[in-house]
């Protein structure tokens, strides 16, 4: 990777497991440790304000697992380098395998360790799309703004509307814009949001009600109602049974 | 990643034990069934009565005479069915000792005497004349008690590989590989710095695995369970330190029921699995044991993300369940509930002590 010194962010939910690999990593000598996190949120905020190179991350963790924060990751600036840390998935192991993505098995030995540094590099697209099949169900959406990350919480999204090449974000605080397909997310998020139009996925937890507004010229129209918002939104006509059937 | 000759090897000695434990289950192939179990006293109860109801109807040509059969086959077979279940019942630990063919044939002597004794009483109690005919009775009584024999007999042989086929999924379900990797990872990670508790860790892990590669076909008192899930969670705790939170609630719980190895610790499992390890923070582990009216009650809580419910906790339970059942037949139950943000699985088990063969 460099000659010089790497720094690095150590991301695992166990203490243990944090405190050998940074054991592992002084006893190899060029790599400075800037931060430890519990879990991949922390590791995200760590590795921006450190401006890391590199980020060890543990795939299963609470809050936010190491595939989600790798993926946010990319949106850095300058993506780190990202090496995946578990003690066993096979899953994930095998889509590894098969993209190069660099992984190290647990309990990690010093070679390995040193080998996938030595070689270590930030996420390609492809390997990128291959991790995203992996995740089961984001925590976050991330934003990069005037070069920072800025994490959306999913349960404070209130919906997602798709509009030209982007999808607006719409929490109670204000709107993000994101790259995604609306389809994508909508599979990725079924269960939590509901479609009710052809471009716009509503978050279960904010549907309010549904109004009926009769127009002089055409037909009665549906608009959806959410709590604390003022918006109303146009529910289409084939995705009217459905929203009834949620019985809010 | 295992090589192939890891993997080989595994399947060697998995193939190994298999063949192990079918040669243990058909060794004693043939046993009398526990005249104490619940299930066992039902199933008799109702093969008699059905076999009674089939005899008054071949011997019928109208309804009435159906119905007049039934009621006099019953006046007779129904209190030598009572006390033969009763007797039964209370001879269970002595029949047990005997051999096989002995006590099946004890269990038919005794039949036939109970039916000996039942006629008389009732000739004398219905019919001052004694009926001078009186093989019917006792062909009848036991033509019965020979094809319940039989049929438990069928029932067990047909279940001992059962046993045998749980007991290895049970190995092989038992321990999350993830747990192995992690607990010595956990290991590995505190000898430089805390050489004693890595001593500890790995005594603990030697003793867990002992229990889990044994041969677990036989009851354990629910002591042994609780030292073995103690051993787990301490290994746990050195993963997951503050984040693991243990309530012990056993003060009333009777340290010497006999219950299926394996039992606790699955589910204990499970709980760190899908109840500790999603939250942050971490969360608390009730484990609360009591006797109520000759049963043994388990109820365990953990912490429950609605989300984090995975197919691997349902294998356990359903697992678990089998297991009970072929122990302890209609007599154990587990259920399990979700509410509040807890996870909730409840046991209840017959509470049998060690005072037979």
């Amino acid at each position: 990777m460099h000659n010089n010194r790497i720094t690095a962010i150590i991301a695992d939910d166990e203490a243990p497991a944090r405190s050998r690999l940074k054991t592992l990593l002084e006893d190899i000598g060029n790599v400075d440790v800037v931060g430890e996190a519990k879990n991949g949120k922390e590791a995200l905020l760590l590795a921006e304000q450190h401006h890391a190179q590199l980020l060890l991350l543990d795939i299963r963790m609470p809050q936010m697992d190491g595939i989600e924060a790798a993926e946010h990751a990319q949106k850095l600036d300058s993506p780190p380098a990202i090496i995946f840390t578990t003690a066993y998935d096979a899953y994930a192991l095998k889509a590894f395998d098969l993209n190069a993505v660099d992984y190290l098995l647990k309990p990690i030995r010093l070679e390995r360790l040193n080998t996938a540094i030595s070689k270590a590099h930030a996420l390609l697209p492809k390997q990128l799309e291959a991790i995203k099949s992996l995740q089961h169900k984001r925590t976050h959406f991330s934003v990069n703004e005037r070069n920072r990350i800025l994490l959306v919480p999913l349960d404070e999204v209130i919906y997602l509307r798709a509009e030209l090449k982007y999808i607006t974000v719409k929490t109670a605080a204000r709107e993000y814009l994101i790259e995604d397909s609306l389809t994508h997310l909508e599979e990725e998020l079924a269960g939590d949001f509901i479609r009710i139009h052809r471009n716009c996925l509503v978050a279960k937890n904010y549907i309010a009600g549904l109004e009926k507004q009769h127009g002089e010229t055409h037909e009665a129209q549906w608009l959806l109602l959410l709590k604390n918002q003022d918006e109303k939104l146009a529910v289409s006509r084939r995705q009217i049974q459905a929203i009834k059937d949620l019985k809010f | 990643m295992p090589s192939i000759k890891q993997i080989a090897n595994n399947s060697i000695s998995t193939e190994g034990n298999h063949a192990n434990l079918m040669a243990i289950a058909l060794r004693n192939a043939n046993k009398l069934p526990d005249f104490r179990n619940l299930g066992v006293c039902v199933r008799t109860l109702v093969i008699v009565n059905f076999c009674v109801l089939i005899a008054a109807i071949l011997q019928g040509n109208s309804w009435v005479s159906i119905l007049n059969n039934l009621t006099e086959l019953s006046a007779w077979a129904q209190p030598v069915l009572l006390i033969s279940i009763i007797l039964l019942y209370v001879l269970q630990p002595w029949l047990n000792k005997l051999a096989y063919r002995l006590g099946a044939v004890a269990v038919i002597a005794l039949v036939l005497i109970v039916t000996y004794a039942c006629n008389d009483l009732i000739d004398l109690l219905i019919n001052a004349e004694p009926n001078p005919f009186k093989i019917r009775p006792y062909v009848f009584a036991l033509t019965l008690a020979a094809l319940v024999l039989y049929y438990f007999n069928l029932r067990y042989r047909a279940l001992t590989p059962a046993i045998a086929e749980a007991r290895l999924q049970a190995l092989q379900a038992r321990i999350r590989p993830h747990f192995l990797f992690n607990c010595i990872n956990g290991v590995i990670s505190v000898v430089r710095n805390n050489p004693k508790l890595a001593e500890t860790a790995l005594e603990d892990m030697a003793d867990l695995f002992r229990v889990l590669m044994a041969d677990n076909r036989d009851l354990v008192p629910l002591a042994k369970e609780i030292a073995l899930s103690r051993q787990y969670l301490a290994l746990e705790k050195m993963r997951l330190d503050e984040r693991l939170q243990i309530t012990w609630q056993v003060e009333n719980m009777p340290p010497d029921a006999l219950m299926p190895p394996l039992v606790l610790q699955p589910l204990l499992e499970n709980a760190v699995y899908h109840g500790i390890e999603p939250l942050p923070e971490g969360g608390e582990i009730t484990i609360k044991i009591h006797t109520l009216r000759h049963e043994v009650h388990f109820i365990l809580t953990n912490p429950y993300l609605s989300s984090s419910q995975h197919s691997g906790n349902k294998m356990a339970l359903m697992n678990i369940r089998e297991r009970l059942a072929l122990h302890f037949d209609v007599e154990a139950q587990l259920t399990t509930r979700a509410e509040n943000n807890l996870y909730e699985v409840h046991i209840v088990i017959p509470y049998k002590k060690h005072n037979h063969g």
